[in-house]
């Protein structure tokens, strides 16, 4: 279970606050204005932004003290997700261990990851021989060998066509149910909260408000969020 | 707010800017505290810091009035060869001192090809020595300088205007009045005062060219006080002097808005519909043909009166060129030490104390340094011995400057970009800077070291002070061939110089940009 405990992110002058938990395993989709801190939270649960109060707890294990790289967190943003200098095979790798330096074994595990998301054969090349789509599946190859509890996304996809960004999604949910892992996926698009998410996190008005059932809240929005639906 | 995770610790950084300051600052304690206050300034000096001032200012006019003609001929012209010619303004930059002056002397000299044809009218030689040489030399250096930066004015008016212009059918004096004037306006001061700041501090030119009671200039002086007289109280009051007036001009450069000189974009051609008049495009021809000319015709004397020398070369002079290479070298690496950490504390901290530090490098003189040092090291050690060690330490200080601004806006643009990712693979510190600061930054490491290699292979300066008879590097070498009228070995020698300096510069570069991926 993912539990923020009273928590307050201070961002810029903006103020979001949080007391929620997500069982573990659920897809959860972020929804709300833009501007509203659906970034904010993101962040903080990955451990960018300090907490002015609060706690982010993990299976009852406190992780505000720790650093990003040391949570149990993946996480794909907008963009940068691949560094450009590096081979497909080589962003994957540093899942597994940052300096590169791979086992035979991890080797196999790499290439059985970029077989997984469809890119047999493309392992050596770098991102810029590669189709947005294609850049899209090497980042979560890499979701894939770190193999953390937790899979932050925050829209890693808005720049895909609709039908690729749905494929993607699909990917996603299906690779989540094969780990197990928890999903929190920031959205601006209530379709592709019904798409994946079972549950869904509302973020208005500085707070974020506890998950209800996508279509429970999708079909019965609260004011806030009709506002934003139109 | 508390603070945000990092990649990396800034605190090498902080270390090396530290370092660097104590460096500059220790220095000038050690210069400020030999110096004899109470004995004034005798007239020798009055006139060394008058000569010094006179010959800055005509520099800098000099520079800025022919390069505004120039800019807006590159700018308003297509021909072949012009982004080569552009390039070809930033290569004095990296262009040792004594080669250029060895080439302006074979183009301008008494036995020079301008004396040459003067005699075929019956006319007396052109002398170079003196002020008029001093300016000569600093106009060749700067003229490159001062165009690139009055051109970078000219590209960035925006094209709307010329094609607004266009439309109401502005003629030249509307075009100066509409655009021209205004852009000047804002960027010849600028180009003033950076070249006034760079001609305060000259050395090796005033020592070739100038010289004698009427054309010392400050850091000549010390020089002199140094090695004529030994009198480090002296030097040490002089010292302090060139450092006042080299801050004040620091100020006055840094406060007139001016773009870096070398930035890109500036072959961009710009599409223009005026200055089509047959009288427009001869001036332009004939100020390009002369910009072309000025800049090559030293550089092609270099190479014509080098060539037959360079293969009976003395020994000495290969002595001196494998001094040159290991001092260049080793500037090379002391640069890096300290510009990597900087530049990444910039990216990653403070921004603010990484550029005084920077900047403190550009304020201070080599002489001035080499002074101090010589005065910590004297008492410890034979300063002699240590000549090629502190010539690769200042040269990398003064080199700093214009690395930190080439890897600073690269380095937050890696922070930027890849920073959050690498902190979720916690990807810190080694790893961080293997796979991704140093292969995301190689073009512009090689391009930063290229200049420090370059700038070490061809300074003469410390080196004067420091070098005893039997240790030279090779553009004192040449400097000594040229005291002892040794002409053709000179030339053949400062050829050798150009192509090291060069060809580093080159190896350097080319390195840092190879298979480099965008």
């Amino acid at each position: 279970m993912l539990k923020l405990d009273r928590t307050r992110i201070e961002n810029g002058g903006f103020t979001l606050t949080a007391n929620l938990e997500i069982p573990r395993g659920a897809r959860v989709a972020v929804i709300g204005p833009s501007g509203a801190g659906k970034s904010t939270l993101i962040e903080a649960i990955a451990g960018f932004l300090p907490l002015t109060s609060g706690r982010v707890l993990w299976e009852g294990e406190d992780l505000t003290p720790r650093l990003p790289g040391k949570r149990p967190v993946a996480m794909l943003f907008q963009d940068g997700n691949l560094f450009p200098h590096l081979t497909a095979a080589q962003n994957v790798g540093l899942g597994l261990n940052p300096n590169l330096r791979l086992s035979d074994a991890e080797h196999a595990l790499v290439a059985q990851a970029l077989d997984r998301v469809g890119l047999k054969g493309m392992e050596s090349r770098k991102p810029a021989a590669l189709s947005g789509g294609q850049q899209s599946r090497v980042a979560l190859a890499r979701v894939l060998v770190q193999a953390r509890d937790i899979l932050l996304l925050d829209e890693p996809f808005a720049a895909l066509g609709p039908a690729l960004k749905a494929e993607m999604l699909d990917l996603v949910a299906e690779l989540a149910q094969e780990s197990g892992a928890t999903l929190l996926m920031v959205s601006h698009d209530p379709n592709d909260a019904r798409r994946i998410a079972d549950q869904v996190v509302l973020v208005a008005e500085g707070e974020a408000h506890a998950p209800r059932a996508t279509a429970d809240l999708l079909d019965n929005p609260p004011p806030a969020l009709k506002a934003y639906l139109g | 707010m508390a603070r945000r995770a990092q990649p990396l610790s800034p605190a090498a950084g902080y270390g090396a800017a530290a370092l660097v300051a104590a460096l500059i600052l220790g220095t000038l304690a050690a210069v400020a505290f030999s110096a004899e206050a109470g004995r004034g300034l005798s007239s020798a000096d009055w006139a060394a810091v008058r000569f010094t001032l006179i010959q800055a200012s005509l520099s800098a006019l000099f520079s800025v009035a022919l390069a505004v003609p120039v800019a807006r001929a590159l700018a308003r012209r297509r021909f072949r060869g012009r982004s080569v010619l552009i390039a070809l303004l930033g290569a004095p930059f990296i262009l040792p001192v004594i080669v250029a002056i060895l080439g302006l002397l074979a183009v301008f000299g008494r036995a020079g090809w301008v004396s040459d044809a003067l005699a075929l009218f019956g006319l007396e030689p052109f002398s170079i020595f003196g002020l008029h040489g001093v300016v000569l030399a600093h106009v060749f250096f700067n003229l490159p300088l001062a165009t690139r930066l009055i051109l970078q004015g000219w590209q960035e008016i925006p094209a709307e205007r010329f094609r607004l212009a266009a439309q109401l059918d502005a003629g030249p004096r509307a075009m100066w009045q509409l655009l021209e004037l205004p852009m000047l306006a804002r960027v010849v001061p600028g180009a003033l005062a950076v070249v006034f700041a760079i001609c305060l501090s000259s050395f090796a030119v005033a020592l070739t060219l100038g010289g004698g009671p009427r054309a010392t200039t400050i850091e000549l002086a010390i020089f002199q006080a140094f090695s004529f007289d030994f009198d480090l109280g002296r030097a040490a009051l002089l010292s302090g002097l060139q450092l006042v007036l080299t801050a004040l001009a620091a100020t006055l450069a840094l406060r007139a808005p001016v773009g870096e000189g070398f930035g890109t974009g500036l072959d961009r051609i710009l599409r223009r519909w005026d200055g089509q008049s047959t009288l427009a495009r001869s001036l332009d021809s004939f100020w390009i043909v002369f910009a072309g000319m000025f800049l090559l015709l030293p550089l092609l004397a270099v190479v014509l009166s080098g060539l037959p020398g360079v293969l009976s070369l003395p020994a000495s002079v290969w002595q001196a060129a494998l001094a040159s290479i290991l001092v260049a070298g080793a500037s090379t690496l002391i640069l890096l030490a300290l510009a990597l950490p900087m530049a990444l504390a910039a990216a990653l901290g403070r921004p603010l104390a990484m550029e005084i530090a920077g900047l403190l490098g550009l304020a201070a003189s080599p002489l001035v340094i080499g002074t101090g040092l010589f005065i910590l090291i004297y008492p410890i050690a034979s300063p002699f011995a240590l000549a090629l060690p502190v010539t690769a330490l200042v040269n990398a200080v003064m080199a700093l400057p214009f690395a930190l601004r080439i890897l600073v806006p690269a380095c937050r643009d890696v922070v930027a970009r890849h920073c959050k990712l690498a902190l979720t693979l916690d990807m810190r510190g080694w790893p961080f800077l293997r796979r991704v600061v140093l292969p995301r930054l190689r073009a512009q490491i090689g391009f930063a070291a290229g200049l420090a290699a370059a700038l070490s292979m061809g300074d003469l300066g410390v080196i004067a002070l420091f070098a005893d008879p039997e240790v030279a590097t090779l553009p004192l070498q040449v400097y000594r061939l040229m005291g002892a009228y040794q002409m053709q070995a000179a030339a053949g020698a400062a050829l050798l110089l150009l192509v090291l300096s060069m060809g580093a510069f080159w190896i350097l570069d080319r390195g840092g940009r190879w298979h480099a991926e965008a």
